[in-house]
């Protein structure tokens, strides 16, 4: 009896505390997926990187037009080309007290280079990190590289003593039997702590009054209540009933929904990943096709035609509701100052056709297409939107729409490129060209060494002779120039179709103003009440 | 008696075999574990040596051998997108699902016998012909447009429910639970609504066949020439012989509430364990599904046998260790 009544008192306790903090700022919002762990180098995905950026910070991070500002790096220079110095900013603390110095800064870097870390890329491997003093470190590379720090916004910066003290200085591998402390529980340097964490259910953060950057804060809510809802009815039904004060993403579906309902406003905008197409033009036969003992793809006519056969428009209204941008390029034009000099091929199936005549297709062939259907942004209707304008030039689409889960294991590496054409999405984690030449344009071999996500196999030797110098040259105008000439090659043969950059669609309640940065990453630190 | 009970926990620990072995089979199938749990720049190598730590280049038979050796130590493994305890990851969802369907079987019965009752004496009355057309509505629309069309009016429309979630709940040490808070209560409405109508719909119907089928019998002509009050015919005589098939049906479907509560979870984005299995599908991750399927067969197995062994209280004609009932 004594415990039942224990109980009770404990559960008004509870209800009289959630009163209690109701009366301060609080902001909730939603989110489809879950926050799978508080380990920042455990999985290099956007909203958990996005989330834990509110907890840890990074020497750099990226403001609202997603430039590079200093953060626990007061300011850097490059000494000589391969040696880099950062000098660190003082009187940070971690949130349990602890100082920030250089020793957690080359801490850092050992563990986002450690076995289980999933941000390797963030460091090369043979990049050596030397603490000068303790608020100066040097890194000095193997040869020049201008874009070292572009991805060290989300290279959480952790305190070495803490990871000590709590046996956690290796990342959580797969294969260990007891749960890591740092994937539970986090310690960061950044405007919010996190409070409470219950896995799949419900994370608390709470703001950290004792932020180096507290003074210039831009933000005035106290508490953060995330939940994660899968389900896109009611996702949007929360943010309509005034439960949730923002959730993401909104169906484009939904858009004009939300938009027309007292209270909430959908914010949209454009998002930095690149949906297209590409083609295998690799096997000397297409694995999913009634052309036998030849490639149809291997013709630059070919690829060029199906180009010229999709109506980029006519996706934009009826698919997406609006809510893409057509592309040229593989990359988004905020991403490449030179990217207006690129233009689509013009929408024409007559001219198409003309060139799966003269490729020695009048009749069009048969293809089969492979396609997520829980990726991105209405990807299958996006694929069933391509088959349909394919077929006006002939060519029969053989449309194999599949989760995620099961589309991956199929094209990428690890089945072994399993694939005719087919549809792809791609954001830079640098936010930089090279990342999308290194990765999608550059070519490889049938085992995948080179760019391993090229999944079609384009490959052009003179094009890879550029991409290496773009690593290393250090000059941004001229560096521009290369990649431009890159992407005009791969353009002018059609190395695969760009389709658009898909749009974000965030809702929002109209008590509050927030930043949606073109990285879809989610920031408390601009959110205001009104 | 005893051996009767030991017969069926054997009988339990076969079928949770063949659950999982079947489970086995089919997580091929779900697509590859690895690239839902890296970042898409990781490489092939380290891909690789994750899928050899993870041993799953093992063939299926050695993973299925080394999964149920595990588990027969209560190890069932380490979740693969949470790095957490499966174990510890479904005790920690069990409490909230359990509220869940058992409120909605609390509901289902409480409403839906009633109804079957009422159904099953006044045949022809109007109230009886609503039930029914209602009733036709529970059984054909199926729950995640049910539990949709509940938020739209409950909560985007009229404001006075919530659309998501367990509201508050309080932590008792060994178990969560919704009942003690107003909002806790509150967010239970719906999703025990939408979970229990197809069960309350079954229920009233079966009542109200075996009422108009136990009505028709010799003895209730009997009871009424002895000049028995209609109350004590219905209720003391007609319902009470109805009520094997209503208790194997109800037990049957606990089981049945508990495994469907997925989809119902799914829509309230209920913090149980179906939520948990329907995201752990997506993301391919095997322990999580492996676990919560063993979990699913072991509840069916277990209902089963209460069943049975309630059989023999409301019937004392069934004698379980004799073998076939009469």
């Amino acid at each position: 009896m004594a415990y039942r009544n224990l109980a009770v008192a404990a559960g008004l306790a509870v209800a009289l505390g959630v009163v209690g903090t109701a009366q301060a700022e609080t902001f909730k919002y939603a989110f489809q997926g879950e926050l799978k762990g508080l380990d920042p180098y455990s999985l290099n995905e956007t909203f958990t990187l996005g989330t834990l950026g509110n907890v840890y910070e990074g020497l750099t991070r990226r403001g609202p037009e997603l430039d590079i500002q200093p953060a626990l790096a007061e300011s850097w220079e490059v000494v000589e080309p391969t040696r880099w110095r950062f000098h660190l900013r003082k009187g940070v603390k971690f949130h349990n007290g602890n100082d920030f110095t250089a020793d957690d800064v080359v801490f850092s870097a050992e563990r986002v280079r450690s076995e289980a870390s999933d941000l390797k890329t963030r460091i090369e491997p043979d990049v050596k990190v030397e603490k000068v003093d303790d608020y100066t470190v040097d890194f000095v590379l193997q040869s020049p590289n201008p874009i070292l720090h572009y991805e060290w916004d989300t290279w959480a910066i952790m305190d070495k003593e803490w990871a000590e003290a709590n046996d956690t200085v290796q990342v959580m591998s797969a294969s260990d039997e007891t749960p890591n402390y740092a994937s539970l529980n986090a310690n960061g340097t950044g405007p919010f702590k996190i409070t409470n964490h219950e896995t799949g259910v419900k994370t608390t953060f709470q703001e950290n009054p004792d932020w180096w950057d507290y003074g210039n804060k831009n933000f005035n809510i106290d508490t953060v209540e995330f939940t994660p809802i899968g389900s896109d009815a009611t996702r949007v039904a929360a943010l309509l009933s005034g439960e949730l004060d923002m959730v993401y993403p909104v169906p484009v579906q939904d858009l004009a929904r939300v938009d027309s309902n007292d209270g909430t406003v959908a914010l949209t905008g454009p998002e930095l990943r690149t949906i297209f197409l590409g083609f295998d033009q690799m096997r000397d036969e297409l694995l999913y096709s009634n052309i036998k003992g030849k490639n149809p793809f291997k013709d630059q006519k070919v690829r060029k035609a199906f180009f010229q056969a999709i109506d980029i428009e006519a996706i934009k209204q009826k698919v997406m509701r609006g809510l893409s941008t057509p592309s040229a390029i593989m990359i988004s034009p905020f991403l490449f100052a030179l990217a207006d000099e690129f233009e689509r091929y013009p929408y024409d199936p007559d001219a198409a056709k003309a060139l799966l005549t003269e490729a020695g297709y009048p009749d069009g062939f048969e293809v089969g297409m492979d396609c997520p259907n829980d990726r991105y942004v209405n990807d299958e209707a996006i694929c069933q939107a391509v088959a349909a304008m394919l077929a006006r030039i002939g060519v029969t689409v053989d449309l194999n729409a599949q989760p995620k889960a099961k589309y991956f294991a199929k094209v990428l590496q690890s089945g072994g490129y399993d694939t005719s054409f087919f549809l792809l999405g791609w954001t830079p984690g640098s936010l930089d060209s090279w990342n999308v030449l290194n990765n999608l344009i550059q070519c490889r071999d049938a085992e995948g060494n080179g760019g391993t996500f090229n999944l079609g196999g384009y490959c052009n030797e003179e094009l890879d002779a550029i991409t290496d110098k773009v690593l290393v040259e250090n000059d941004p105008d001229k560096r521009n120039q290369l990649i431009a000439d890159a992407y005009r090659i791969h353009l002018d043969e059609v190395g695969h179709i760009p389709l658009h950059q898909q749009g974000l669609a965030w809702g929002v309640s109209d008590d509050f103003e927030l930043v949606q940065r073109g990285d879809n990453q989610f920031m408390f630190y601009y959110v205001n009440k009104n | 008696m005893t051996a009767f009970i030991i017969r069926r926990f054997l009988q339990a620990v076969l079928v949770m075999l063949v659950v999982v072995a079947i489970a086995f089979l089919m997580f091929r199938f779900v697509g590859d574990p690895i690239n839902q749990m890296v970042g898409l720049e990781t490489t092939t190598e380290e891909r690789e040596a994750l899928r050899e730590r993870l041993g799953l280049n093992d063939p299926i038979i050695v993973q299925f051998a080394n999964f149920v050796w595990n588990a027969a130590q209560f190890n069932f493994g380490i979740s693969y997108q949470f790095k957490q305890p499966v174990s510890g990851m479904i005790l920690e969802r069990l409490p909230a699902t359990l509220e869940l369907s058992i409120v909605s079987a609390i509901f289902a019965l409480l409403v839906g016998m009633p109804m079957g009752v009422y159904t099953g004496i006044r045949r022809n009355h109007w109230m009886s012909k609503l039930f029914l057309t209602v009733s036709l509505v529970g059984i054909s629309l199926p729950p995640f447009l049910i539990g949709i069309l509940l938020i739209y009016i409950f909560a985007v429309y009229l404001q006075i429910l919530p659309s998501f979630g367990r509201g508050q709940v309080v932590d008792l040490g060994f178990w969560t639970t919704g009942f003690l808070t107003a909002s806790g209560l509150k967010a239970l409405i719906l999703p025990a609504i939408t979970l229990a109508l197809y069960q309350l719909t079954l229920i009233m119907r079966l009542v109200r066949a075996e009422m108009l089928e136990v009505l028709r019998t010799d003895y209730v002509k009997f009871a009424r020439a002895r000049g028995l009050s209609e109350r004590a015919i219905n209720f003391g005589h007609a319902l009470k012989n109805t009520l094997i098939p209503v208790i194997t049906v109800t037990g049957l479907q606990l089981g049945s509430i508990i495994a469907f509560a997925i989809i119902t979870e799914t829509v309230f984005q209920w913090p149980g364990m179906g939520l948990l299995f329907l995201q752990s599908v997506q993301n391919v991750d095997i322990p999580i599904m492996a676990a919560y399927l063993m979990l699913i067969a072991f509840l069916f197995v277990v209902i089963n046998l209460v069943v049975d062994l309630l059989y023999t209280v409301v019937d004392p004609r069934v004698r379980i260790d004799g073998g076939a009932p009469i």
